[in-house]
Protein backbone atom coordinates (compact mmCIF):
# COMPACT_ATOMS: atom_id res chain seq x y z
CA UNK A 1 0.00 0.00 0.00
CA UNK A 2 1.13 3.24 -0.69
CA UNK A 3 0.05 6.86 0.86
CA UNK A 4 -3.12 6.69 -0.97
CA UNK A 5 -5.88 6.17 1.25
CA UNK A 6 -7.63 2.76 0.71
CA UNK A 7 -11.50 2.81 -0.74
CA UNK A 8 -12.34 -0.29 -1.85
CA UNK A 9 -11.96 -4.07 0.01
CA UNK A 10 -10.12 -5.03 -3.13
CA UNK A 11 -7.33 -2.28 -2.38
CA UNK A 12 -6.58 -4.36 0.56
CA UNK A 13 -7.20 -7.92 -0.50
CA UNK A 14 -4.77 -7.36 -3.33
CA UNK A 15 -2.94 -7.08 -5.50
CA UNK A 16 -2.58 -10.57 -6.84
CA UNK A 17 0.89 -10.60 -7.76
CA UNK A 18 3.66 -12.58 -8.16
CA UNK A 19 5.96 -11.85 -5.03
CA UNK A 20 8.38 -10.71 -3.45
CA UNK A 21 7.91 -6.96 -3.01
CA UNK A 22 4.43 -4.88 -4.33
CA UNK A 23 6.80 -1.97 -4.79
CA UNK A 24 9.63 -3.52 -6.08
CA UNK A 25 7.78 -5.98 -8.31
CA UNK A 26 4.37 -5.70 -9.30
CA UNK A 27 5.68 -1.85 -9.24
CA UNK A 28 8.44 -2.83 -12.06
CA UNK A 29 6.07 -4.77 -14.28
CA UNK A 30 3.57 -2.14 -14.63
CA UNK A 31 6.22 0.96 -15.26
CA UNK A 32 7.42 -1.96 -17.77
CA UNK A 33 3.67 -2.01 -19.47
CA UNK A 34 3.43 1.30 -19.61
CA UNK A 35 6.77 1.41 -21.31
CA UNK A 36 5.43 -0.67 -23.87
CA UNK A 37 2.04 1.42 -24.22
CA UNK A 38 4.04 4.75 -24.90
CA UNK A 39 6.31 3.29 -27.23
CA UNK A 40 3.40 1.23 -29.40
CA UNK A 41 4.87 -2.72 -28.77
CA UNK A 42 7.18 -4.35 -27.87
CA UNK A 43 10.80 -2.92 -28.29
CA UNK A 44 13.63 -4.56 -30.24
CA UNK A 45 15.90 -3.55 -28.07
CA UNK A 46 16.19 -1.69 -24.15
CA UNK A 47 18.59 -0.01 -21.66
CA UNK A 48 17.20 -0.33 -18.18
CA UNK A 49 18.51 1.96 -15.71
CA UNK A 50 17.79 1.44 -11.81
CA UNK A 51 17.96 4.16 -9.88
CA UNK A 52 18.40 3.68 -5.65
CA UNK A 53 16.36 1.35 -3.80
CA UNK A 54 15.83 -0.35 -7.43
CA UNK A 55 19.68 -0.79 -7.66
CA UNK A 56 20.36 -1.60 -4.57
CA UNK A 57 17.96 -4.13 -3.70
CA UNK A 58 16.28 -4.79 -7.02
CA UNK A 59 18.43 -8.52 -8.03
CA UNK A 60 17.11 -9.94 -4.47
CA UNK A 61 13.35 -8.47 -5.38
CA UNK A 62 13.51 -9.28 -9.08
CA UNK A 63 13.03 -5.72 -10.41
CA UNK A 64 15.05 -6.26 -13.75
CA UNK A 65 12.40 -9.45 -14.21
CA UNK A 66 9.84 -7.69 -13.54
CA UNK A 67 10.71 -4.50 -15.78
CA UNK A 68 11.12 -7.04 -18.37
CA UNK A 69 8.10 -8.94 -18.12
CA UNK A 70 6.17 -5.68 -18.23
CA UNK A 71 8.18 -5.15 -21.41
CA UNK A 72 7.02 -7.96 -22.91
CA UNK A 73 3.05 -7.53 -22.34
CA UNK A 74 2.68 -10.02 -19.13
CA UNK A 75 1.04 -8.98 -16.48
CA UNK A 76 1.70 -8.59 -12.28
CA UNK A 77 0.81 -12.23 -11.78
CA UNK A 78 2.09 -14.08 -14.84
CA UNK A 79 4.05 -16.99 -13.03
CA UNK A 80 6.20 -16.37 -15.95
CA UNK A 81 7.87 -12.97 -15.15
CA UNK A 82 10.52 -15.07 -12.80
CA UNK A 83 11.67 -16.18 -16.80
CA UNK A 84 11.33 -13.03 -18.47
CA UNK A 85 14.97 -12.72 -19.58
CA UNK A 86 14.86 -15.98 -21.68
CA UNK A 87 11.68 -14.95 -22.76
CA UNK A 88 13.17 -12.14 -24.65
CA UNK A 89 16.16 -13.62 -25.49
CA UNK A 90 13.10 -15.78 -27.14
CA UNK A 91 11.70 -13.05 -28.13
CA UNK A 92 14.38 -10.87 -29.63
CA UNK A 93 14.66 -8.44 -27.53
CA UNK A 94 18.07 -6.88 -26.51
CA UNK A 95 18.06 -6.14 -22.88
CA UNK A 96 21.07 -4.35 -20.88
CA UNK A 97 21.05 -3.12 -17.58
CA UNK A 98 22.52 -0.09 -15.82
CA UNK A 99 22.45 1.35 -12.37
CA UNK A 100 22.13 5.32 -12.64
CA UNK A 101 21.58 8.27 -10.45
CA UNK A 102 18.28 10.44 -11.59
CA UNK A 103 19.36 13.12 -8.91
CA UNK A 104 18.03 13.99 -5.26
CA UNK A 105 14.42 14.60 -6.24
CA UNK A 106 14.11 11.12 -7.95
CA UNK A 107 11.64 8.72 -5.52
CA UNK A 108 13.81 6.00 -4.32
CA UNK A 109 12.19 2.84 -6.83
CA UNK A 110 12.92 5.07 -9.92
CA UNK A 111 14.10 3.85 -13.40
CA UNK A 112 14.87 5.37 -16.66
CA UNK A 113 14.00 3.29 -20.06
CA UNK A 114 15.24 3.49 -23.64
CA UNK A 115 13.22 1.46 -25.80
CA UNK A 116 14.07 1.09 -29.75
CA UNK A 117 11.78 0.07 -32.13
CA UNK A 118 12.14 -0.16 -36.03
CA UNK A 119 13.43 3.61 -36.31
CA UNK A 120 11.97 4.97 -32.95
CA UNK A 121 13.66 5.27 -30.13
CA UNK A 122 11.47 6.78 -27.14
CA UNK A 123 12.23 7.25 -23.46
CA UNK A 124 10.63 7.39 -20.40
CA UNK A 125 11.44 7.70 -16.42
CA UNK A 126 9.15 6.18 -13.76
CA UNK A 127 8.80 5.28 -10.39
CA UNK A 128 7.24 2.65 -8.28
CA UNK A 129 4.94 4.22 -5.17
CA UNK A 130 4.19 1.80 -2.75
CA UNK A 131 1.49 -1.24 -3.08
CA UNK A 132 2.37 -1.74 -6.66
CA UNK A 133 1.59 1.78 -7.84
CA UNK A 134 3.82 3.70 -10.13
CA UNK A 135 4.31 7.31 -11.59
CA UNK A 136 5.18 8.18 -14.63
CA UNK A 137 7.75 11.49 -15.08
CA UNK A 138 9.01 11.80 -18.17
CA UNK A 139 8.05 10.53 -21.49
CA UNK A 140 11.55 11.60 -24.30
CA UNK A 141 11.67 14.93 -23.20
CA UNK A 142 8.28 16.15 -21.89
CA UNK A 143 7.54 16.24 -18.28
CA UNK A 144 4.48 14.39 -17.49
CA UNK A 145 2.42 13.12 -14.00
CA UNK A 146 0.19 10.11 -14.69
CA UNK A 147 -0.36 6.99 -12.89
CA UNK A 148 -2.21 4.57 -15.23
CA UNK A 149 -4.96 4.25 -12.86
CA UNK A 150 -7.24 5.86 -15.31
CA UNK A 151 -7.57 4.77 -18.88
CA UNK A 152 -4.34 7.70 -20.26
CA UNK A 153 -4.02 9.37 -23.82
CA UNK A 154 -0.93 10.68 -24.78
CA UNK A 155 -1.14 13.05 -27.43
CA UNK A 156 1.97 14.91 -29.07
CA UNK A 157 1.41 17.81 -31.55
CA UNK A 158 1.72 20.91 -32.80
CA UNK A 159 1.81 23.05 -29.86
CA UNK A 160 -0.98 25.45 -31.61
CA UNK A 161 -3.71 27.47 -30.33
CA UNK A 162 -7.40 25.06 -30.48
CA UNK A 163 -6.05 22.11 -30.72
CA UNK A 164 -7.01 21.04 -26.66
CA UNK A 165 -10.57 22.41 -28.00
CA UNK A 166 -10.16 20.20 -30.56
CA UNK A 167 -9.23 17.22 -28.32
CA UNK A 168 -11.77 17.31 -25.57
CA UNK A 169 -14.71 18.21 -27.98
CA UNK A 170 -13.71 14.70 -29.51
CA UNK A 171 -13.82 12.88 -26.09
CA UNK A 172 -16.97 14.54 -25.36
CA UNK A 173 -18.56 13.70 -28.56
CA UNK A 174 -17.72 10.35 -27.39
CA UNK A 175 -19.13 10.29 -23.80
CA UNK A 176 -15.80 9.95 -22.78
CA UNK A 177 -15.43 11.93 -19.44
CA UNK A 178 -11.74 13.37 -18.41
CA UNK A 179 -10.72 12.67 -15.25
CA UNK A 180 -7.40 14.84 -15.48
CA UNK A 181 -5.91 16.75 -18.24
CA UNK A 182 -2.53 18.64 -18.57
CA UNK A 183 -0.05 20.12 -20.98
CA UNK A 184 3.69 20.13 -21.36
CA UNK A 185 5.72 21.47 -24.04
CA UNK A 186 9.17 21.83 -25.62
CA UNK A 187 9.12 25.42 -26.46
CA UNK A 188 6.73 27.87 -27.87
CA UNK A 189 5.44 26.84 -31.30
CA UNK A 190 7.15 23.83 -30.92
CA UNK A 191 5.45 20.28 -30.06
CA UNK A 192 3.33 19.73 -26.91
CA UNK A 193 2.32 16.44 -24.92
CA UNK A 194 -1.50 16.12 -23.74
CA UNK A 195 -1.79 13.64 -21.15
CA UNK A 196 -5.53 12.66 -20.96
CA UNK A 197 -6.80 10.16 -17.89
CA UNK A 198 -10.36 9.50 -18.13
CA UNK A 199 -12.81 7.94 -16.06
CA UNK A 200 -14.49 5.48 -19.39
CA UNK A 201 -12.06 3.12 -21.45
CA UNK A 202 -11.31 4.43 -24.85
CA UNK A 203 -12.38 2.86 -27.37
CA UNK A 204 -10.19 2.24 -30.37
CA UNK A 205 -11.97 4.16 -32.98
CA UNK A 206 -11.33 7.62 -30.69
CA UNK A 207 -7.85 6.75 -30.71
CA UNK A 208 -7.84 6.29 -34.24
CA UNK A 209 -9.76 9.31 -35.11
CA UNK A 210 -7.33 11.56 -32.27
CA UNK A 211 -4.62 10.26 -35.05
CA UNK A 212 -6.25 11.81 -38.34
CA UNK A 213 -6.04 15.49 -36.76
CA UNK A 214 -2.97 16.95 -38.95
CA UNK A 215 -1.08 18.43 -35.90
CA UNK A 216 -1.46 15.31 -34.18
CA UNK A 217 1.86 13.70 -34.51
CA UNK A 218 1.48 10.58 -32.19
CA UNK A 219 -1.34 9.05 -29.69
CA UNK A 220 -0.61 6.62 -27.29
CA UNK A 221 -3.65 4.47 -25.33
CA UNK A 222 -2.51 3.14 -21.83
CA UNK A 223 -5.20 0.63 -20.48
CA UNK A 224 -6.13 1.34 -16.50
CA UNK A 225 -4.19 -1.07 -14.24
CA UNK A 226 -6.29 -3.73 -14.18
CA UNK A 227 -5.70 -7.35 -12.16
CA UNK A 228 -8.03 -9.99 -11.53
CA UNK B 1 -21.33 7.20 0.04
CA UNK B 2 -17.98 7.78 1.69
CA UNK B 3 -15.13 4.70 2.46
CA UNK B 4 -15.15 3.20 5.99
CA UNK B 5 -12.69 5.05 8.06
CA UNK B 6 -14.24 4.21 12.07
CA UNK B 7 -14.61 0.67 13.21
CA UNK B 8 -17.07 1.70 15.96
CA UNK B 9 -19.30 2.87 12.92
CA UNK B 10 -18.80 -0.05 11.36
CA UNK B 11 -19.95 -2.32 14.10
CA UNK B 12 -22.83 0.61 14.59
CA UNK B 13 -23.94 -0.38 11.55
CA UNK B 14 -23.68 -4.38 11.59
CA UNK B 15 -25.63 -4.00 15.38
CA UNK B 16 -28.37 -1.85 14.09
CA UNK B 17 -29.25 -3.88 10.87
CA UNK B 18 -28.52 -6.81 12.97
CA UNK B 19 -25.57 -8.72 10.72
CA UNK B 20 -21.94 -9.10 10.56
CA UNK B 21 -19.19 -6.89 9.87
CA UNK B 22 -18.86 -8.37 6.54
CA UNK B 23 -22.44 -7.66 5.28
CA UNK B 24 -22.04 -3.80 6.43
CA UNK B 25 -18.76 -4.08 4.44
CA UNK B 26 -20.28 -5.26 1.49
CA UNK B 27 -22.96 -2.57 1.27
CA UNK B 28 -20.07 -0.08 1.39
CA UNK B 29 -18.16 -1.46 -0.82
CA UNK B 30 -21.40 -1.73 -3.24
CA UNK B 31 -21.39 2.54 -3.18
CA UNK B 32 -17.63 2.90 -3.88
CA UNK B 33 -17.10 0.52 -6.02
CA UNK B 34 -19.92 0.90 -7.97
CA UNK B 35 -20.22 -2.89 -9.12
CA UNK B 36 -23.12 -5.29 -8.16
CA UNK B 37 -22.97 -7.88 -5.13
CA UNK B 38 -22.43 -10.77 -7.46
CA UNK B 39 -19.86 -9.20 -9.45
CA UNK B 40 -17.59 -7.62 -6.30
CA UNK B 41 -18.41 -11.35 -4.61
CA UNK B 42 -17.14 -13.03 -7.40
CA UNK B 43 -14.13 -11.29 -7.38
CA UNK B 44 -13.87 -11.92 -3.93
CA UNK B 45 -13.86 -15.57 -4.43
CA UNK B 46 -11.24 -15.37 -7.35
CA UNK B 47 -9.08 -13.93 -4.69
CA UNK B 48 -9.53 -16.04 -2.01
CA UNK B 49 -8.77 -19.04 -4.64
CA UNK B 50 -5.78 -18.05 -5.51
CA UNK B 51 -4.54 -17.24 -1.84
CA UNK B 52 -5.52 -21.33 -1.62
CA UNK B 53 -3.69 -22.01 -4.40
CA UNK B 54 -0.60 -19.80 -3.27
CA UNK B 55 -0.94 -21.99 0.91
CA UNK B 56 -0.82 -25.19 -1.83
CA UNK B 57 2.12 -24.84 -3.93
CA UNK B 58 3.86 -23.44 -0.89
CA UNK B 59 3.00 -26.92 0.92
CA UNK B 60 4.26 -28.62 -2.16
CA UNK B 61 7.60 -27.07 -2.18
CA UNK B 62 10.03 -29.36 -0.63
CA UNK B 63 13.76 -27.78 -1.85
CA UNK B 64 12.38 -24.22 -3.06
CA UNK B 65 14.79 -21.28 -2.24
CA UNK B 66 14.33 -17.64 -2.35
CA UNK B 67 16.00 -15.12 -5.23
CA UNK B 68 18.65 -14.65 -2.71
CA UNK B 69 19.07 -17.82 -1.53
CA UNK B 70 18.39 -17.09 2.11
CA UNK B 71 15.44 -18.78 3.09
CA UNK B 72 12.99 -21.69 1.63
CA UNK B 73 11.96 -25.11 2.54
CA UNK B 74 11.26 -23.81 6.31
CA UNK B 75 6.98 -24.87 5.43
CA UNK B 76 8.00 -28.23 4.22
CA UNK B 77 10.03 -28.27 7.91
CA UNK B 78 7.27 -27.45 9.52
CA UNK B 79 5.19 -29.30 7.78
CA UNK B 80 6.87 -32.78 7.89
CA UNK B 81 7.73 -32.23 11.96
CA UNK B 82 3.62 -31.68 12.39
CA UNK B 83 3.03 -35.30 10.83
CA UNK B 84 4.91 -36.89 13.90
CA UNK B 85 4.30 -34.61 16.65
CA UNK B 86 1.67 -32.83 18.68
CA UNK B 87 2.63 -29.26 19.20
CA UNK B 88 1.84 -27.07 22.19
CA UNK B 89 -0.18 -24.56 19.82
CA UNK B 90 -2.82 -26.93 19.25
CA UNK B 91 -3.84 -28.22 15.83
CA UNK B 92 -5.53 -24.90 14.19
CA UNK B 93 -2.61 -22.34 15.35
CA UNK B 94 0.11 -24.66 14.22
CA UNK B 95 -1.66 -24.86 10.85
CA UNK B 96 -2.00 -21.80 10.58
CA UNK B 97 1.61 -20.66 11.26
CA UNK B 98 2.21 -23.72 8.53
CA UNK B 99 0.37 -21.87 5.70
CA UNK B 100 1.53 -18.36 6.54
CA UNK B 101 5.00 -19.47 6.17
CA UNK B 102 3.80 -21.57 2.79
CA UNK B 103 1.90 -18.74 1.60
CA UNK B 104 5.47 -16.03 2.19
CA UNK B 105 7.97 -18.64 1.00
CA UNK B 106 6.00 -18.53 -2.31
CA UNK B 107 6.24 -14.92 -2.35
CA UNK B 108 9.91 -14.60 -2.22
CA UNK B 109 10.92 -16.93 -4.35
CA UNK B 110 8.84 -15.09 -7.00
CA UNK B 111 5.18 -17.00 -7.02
CA UNK B 112 2.14 -16.01 -7.35
CA UNK B 113 0.24 -14.33 -4.10
CA UNK B 114 -2.46 -12.35 -3.02
CA UNK B 115 -1.17 -8.69 -1.21
CA UNK B 116 -3.42 -8.55 2.17
CA UNK B 117 -2.33 -5.65 3.13
CA UNK B 118 1.38 -6.13 1.37
CA UNK B 119 3.03 -8.94 -0.12
CA UNK B 120 5.20 -8.98 2.72
CA UNK B 121 2.33 -9.50 4.98
CA UNK B 122 0.65 -11.76 2.51
CA UNK B 123 0.68 -15.00 4.86
CA UNK B 124 -1.30 -14.34 7.93
CA UNK B 125 -4.48 -14.17 7.04
CA UNK B 126 -4.50 -17.15 4.34
CA UNK B 127 -3.09 -19.08 7.49
CA UNK B 128 -6.48 -17.79 9.53
CA UNK B 129 -8.27 -18.28 7.45
CA UNK B 130 -7.47 -21.98 5.76
CA UNK B 131 -6.43 -22.82 8.92
CA UNK B 132 -10.10 -22.27 10.72
CA UNK B 133 -12.34 -23.72 7.61
CA UNK B 134 -10.39 -26.70 7.85
CA UNK B 135 -9.73 -27.49 11.65
CA UNK B 136 -13.55 -26.14 12.24
CA UNK B 137 -15.15 -27.88 8.80
CA UNK B 138 -16.10 -24.06 8.26
CA UNK B 139 -18.33 -23.31 5.00
CA UNK B 140 -16.46 -21.70 1.90
CA UNK B 141 -19.25 -18.79 2.66
CA UNK B 142 -17.83 -18.50 5.94
CA UNK B 143 -14.72 -18.42 5.00
CA UNK B 144 -15.32 -15.72 2.10
CA UNK B 145 -17.27 -12.95 4.74
CA UNK B 146 -13.95 -13.62 6.62
CA UNK B 147 -11.88 -11.96 3.88
CA UNK B 148 -14.33 -9.71 3.43
CA UNK B 149 -14.44 -8.38 7.03
CA UNK B 150 -10.95 -8.95 6.90
CA UNK B 151 -10.62 -6.48 3.45
CA UNK B 152 -12.33 -3.81 6.14
CA UNK B 153 -10.53 -3.54 8.70
CA UNK B 154 -7.67 -3.33 6.44
CA UNK B 155 -9.33 -0.22 4.20
CA UNK B 156 -9.65 1.21 8.29
CA UNK B 157 -6.41 0.65 9.17
CA UNK B 158 -5.07 2.39 5.88
CA UNK B 159 -7.43 5.63 6.34
CA UNK B 160 -6.60 6.21 10.11
CA UNK B 161 -2.84 4.56 10.12
CA UNK B 162 -1.00 3.06 7.42
CA UNK B 163 0.12 -0.02 5.58
CA UNK B 164 3.57 -0.29 4.78
CA UNK B 165 6.92 -0.84 6.67
CA UNK B 166 8.71 1.56 4.68
CA UNK B 167 5.87 4.19 6.59
CA UNK B 168 4.73 2.68 9.76
CA UNK B 169 7.05 -0.31 10.40
CA UNK B 170 5.90 -4.00 10.37
CA UNK B 171 3.36 -3.54 12.75
CA UNK B 172 1.34 -1.87 10.01
CA UNK B 173 1.76 -4.65 7.49
CA UNK B 174 2.11 -7.97 9.74
CA UNK B 175 0.81 -5.84 12.43
CA UNK B 176 -2.37 -4.85 10.08
CA UNK B 177 -2.39 -8.58 8.33
CA UNK B 178 -2.83 -10.02 12.21
CA UNK B 179 -5.71 -7.74 13.20
CA UNK B 180 -7.69 -8.12 9.87
CA UNK B 181 -7.30 -11.98 10.43
CA UNK B 182 -8.37 -11.64 14.03
CA UNK B 183 -11.54 -9.74 13.31
CA UNK B 184 -12.58 -12.35 10.53
CA UNK B 185 -11.32 -15.61 13.10
CA UNK B 186 -13.92 -14.07 15.32
CA UNK B 187 -16.31 -13.96 12.94
CA UNK B 188 -16.46 -16.91 10.98
CA UNK B 189 -16.91 -18.35 14.87
CA UNK B 190 -19.63 -16.59 15.52
CA UNK B 191 -18.95 -14.07 17.25
CA UNK B 192 -20.25 -10.56 17.13
CA UNK B 193 -19.27 -7.06 15.74
CA UNK B 194 -18.06 -6.36 18.37
CA UNK B 195 -16.10 -9.32 19.48
CA UNK B 196 -14.70 -9.23 16.06
CA UNK B 197 -13.41 -5.16 16.76
CA UNK B 198 -11.85 -5.96 20.16
CA UNK B 199 -10.02 -8.62 18.71
CA UNK B 200 -8.17 -6.79 16.33
CA UNK B 201 -7.69 -4.11 19.28
CA UNK B 202 -6.36 -6.64 21.20
CA UNK B 203 -3.85 -7.47 18.43
CA UNK B 204 -2.08 -4.43 17.55
CA UNK B 205 -2.20 -4.08 21.29
CA UNK B 206 0.41 -6.88 20.96
CA UNK B 207 2.00 -6.06 18.03
CA UNK B 208 2.96 -2.09 18.50
CA UNK B 209 6.21 -0.82 17.77
CA UNK B 210 7.24 -3.90 15.20
CA UNK B 211 9.92 -2.89 13.72
CA UNK B 212 10.59 -3.01 10.02
CA UNK B 213 14.61 -4.70 9.37
CA UNK B 214 14.97 -6.84 6.52
CA UNK B 215 17.89 -8.00 6.06
CA UNK B 216 19.54 -6.41 2.77
CA UNK B 217 16.58 -4.79 2.40
CA UNK B 218 14.39 -8.14 1.34
CA UNK B 219 11.02 -9.75 1.92
CA UNK B 220 12.72 -12.72 3.77
CA UNK B 221 14.50 -12.42 7.17
CA UNK B 222 12.27 -11.83 9.27
CA UNK B 223 9.39 -11.25 7.56
CA UNK B 224 8.42 -14.65 6.36
CA UNK B 225 8.21 -15.62 10.30
CA UNK B 226 6.70 -13.22 11.42
CA UNK B 227 4.13 -14.05 9.06
CA UNK B 228 4.23 -17.14 11.49
CA UNK B 229 3.96 -15.39 14.27
CA UNK B 230 1.20 -13.18 13.29
CA UNK B 231 -1.07 -15.46 11.97
CA UNK B 232 -0.97 -17.13 15.43
CA UNK B 233 -1.26 -13.55 17.21
CA UNK B 234 -4.52 -13.31 15.51
CA UNK B 235 -5.86 -16.29 16.82
CA UNK B 236 -4.88 -15.71 20.76
CA UNK B 237 -6.92 -12.41 20.40
CA UNK B 238 -9.38 -14.19 18.96
CA UNK B 239 -9.93 -16.88 21.66
CA UNK B 240 -9.36 -13.79 24.60
CA UNK B 241 -12.38 -11.74 22.69
CA UNK B 242 -15.03 -14.37 21.82
CA UNK B 243 -14.35 -15.15 25.95
CA UNK B 244 -15.90 -11.49 25.95
CA UNK B 245 -12.28 -10.15 27.33
CA UNK B 246 -12.52 -6.42 25.54
CA UNK B 247 -9.90 -3.67 24.97
CA UNK B 248 -10.15 -1.32 27.33
CA UNK B 249 -9.30 1.43 24.83
CA UNK B 250 -11.14 1.61 22.03
CA UNK B 251 -10.90 -0.05 18.71
CA UNK B 252 -10.53 3.05 16.87
CA UNK B 253 -8.23 4.80 19.49
CA UNK B 254 -5.93 1.93 19.36
CA UNK B 255 -5.01 2.02 15.28
CA UNK B 256 -4.36 5.53 15.76
CA UNK B 257 -1.94 4.67 18.57
CA UNK B 258 -0.36 2.23 15.75
CA UNK B 259 -0.58 5.25 12.98
CA UNK B 260 1.05 7.33 15.98
CA UNK B 261 4.10 4.48 16.76
CA UNK B 262 4.32 4.18 13.15
CA UNK B 263 4.59 7.56 12.37
CA UNK B 264 7.35 8.60 15.49
CA UNK B 265 9.13 5.48 14.40
CA UNK B 266 13.06 6.29 13.79
CA UNK B 267 13.72 5.77 9.59
CA UNK B 268 16.03 3.10 10.50
CA UNK B 269 13.24 0.93 11.19
CA UNK B 270 11.15 1.61 8.06
CA UNK B 271 12.20 -0.92 5.97
CA UNK B 272 15.42 0.93 5.09
CA UNK B 273 17.33 -2.20 6.60
CA UNK B 274 19.65 0.57 8.50
CA UNK B 275 18.28 -1.00 12.21
CA UNK B 276 17.39 -4.08 13.86
CA UNK B 277 18.33 -7.42 12.97
CA UNK B 278 19.01 -5.73 9.14
CA UNK B 279 21.50 -3.81 11.23
CA UNK B 280 22.81 -7.22 13.36
CA UNK B 281 26.80 -8.54 12.71
CA UNK B 282 25.07 -11.26 10.45
CA UNK B 283 22.75 -9.30 8.88
CA UNK B 284 24.90 -6.50 7.34
CA UNK B 285 27.80 -9.56 6.40
CA UNK B 286 24.53 -11.09 4.20
CA UNK B 287 24.16 -8.42 2.80
CA UNK B 288 27.65 -7.65 1.83
CA UNK B 289 27.50 -11.01 0.66
CA UNK B 290 24.67 -10.53 -1.64
CA UNK B 291 25.66 -7.14 -3.07
CA UNK B 292 29.21 -8.21 -4.29
CA UNK B 293 27.38 -11.63 -6.08
CA UNK B 294 24.81 -9.67 -7.77
CA UNK B 295 27.39 -6.81 -8.93
CA UNK B 296 29.77 -10.09 -10.20
CA UNK B 297 26.71 -11.15 -11.91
Amino acid sequence: MSNARPTSLFDIIGPVMVGPSSSHTAGAVRLGQIARAILGGQPEAVLVELHGSFALTGQGHGTDRAVVAGLLGLTTYDARIRDSLSLAEQAGMEVRFAATDLGPGAPPNSLRLTMHKGDSECRMVGSSVGGGLVLISTVDDYEVDFSGAFHTLLIVSQDRPGTINAVTNWLAAHQINVAFFSVSREERGGNSIMVIETDDPIPPAVTEGLASFPWVHWVRHIQRITEI
Amino acid sequence: MKPLTSIAELVQQAEAQGCGLHEAALQVELQVNGQSREAVLAQMQQRLDVMRDSVVRGLAVRQGRSLSGMTGGDAARLGAWLEGHTPTTGAIVSRAMLYAIAVNEVNAAMGCIVAAPTAGASGALPGVLFSLQEGLGLSEETVLHGLITAGAVGVIIGWRAMLSGAEGGCQAEVGAGAAMAAAAAVEMQGGTPRQAAHALAITFKNMLGLVCDPVAGLVEVPCILRNASGAAQALVAADLALAGIESLIPPDEVIDAMGQVGRLLDVRFKETAQGGIAASPTGRRLAAQLRSEWNSS
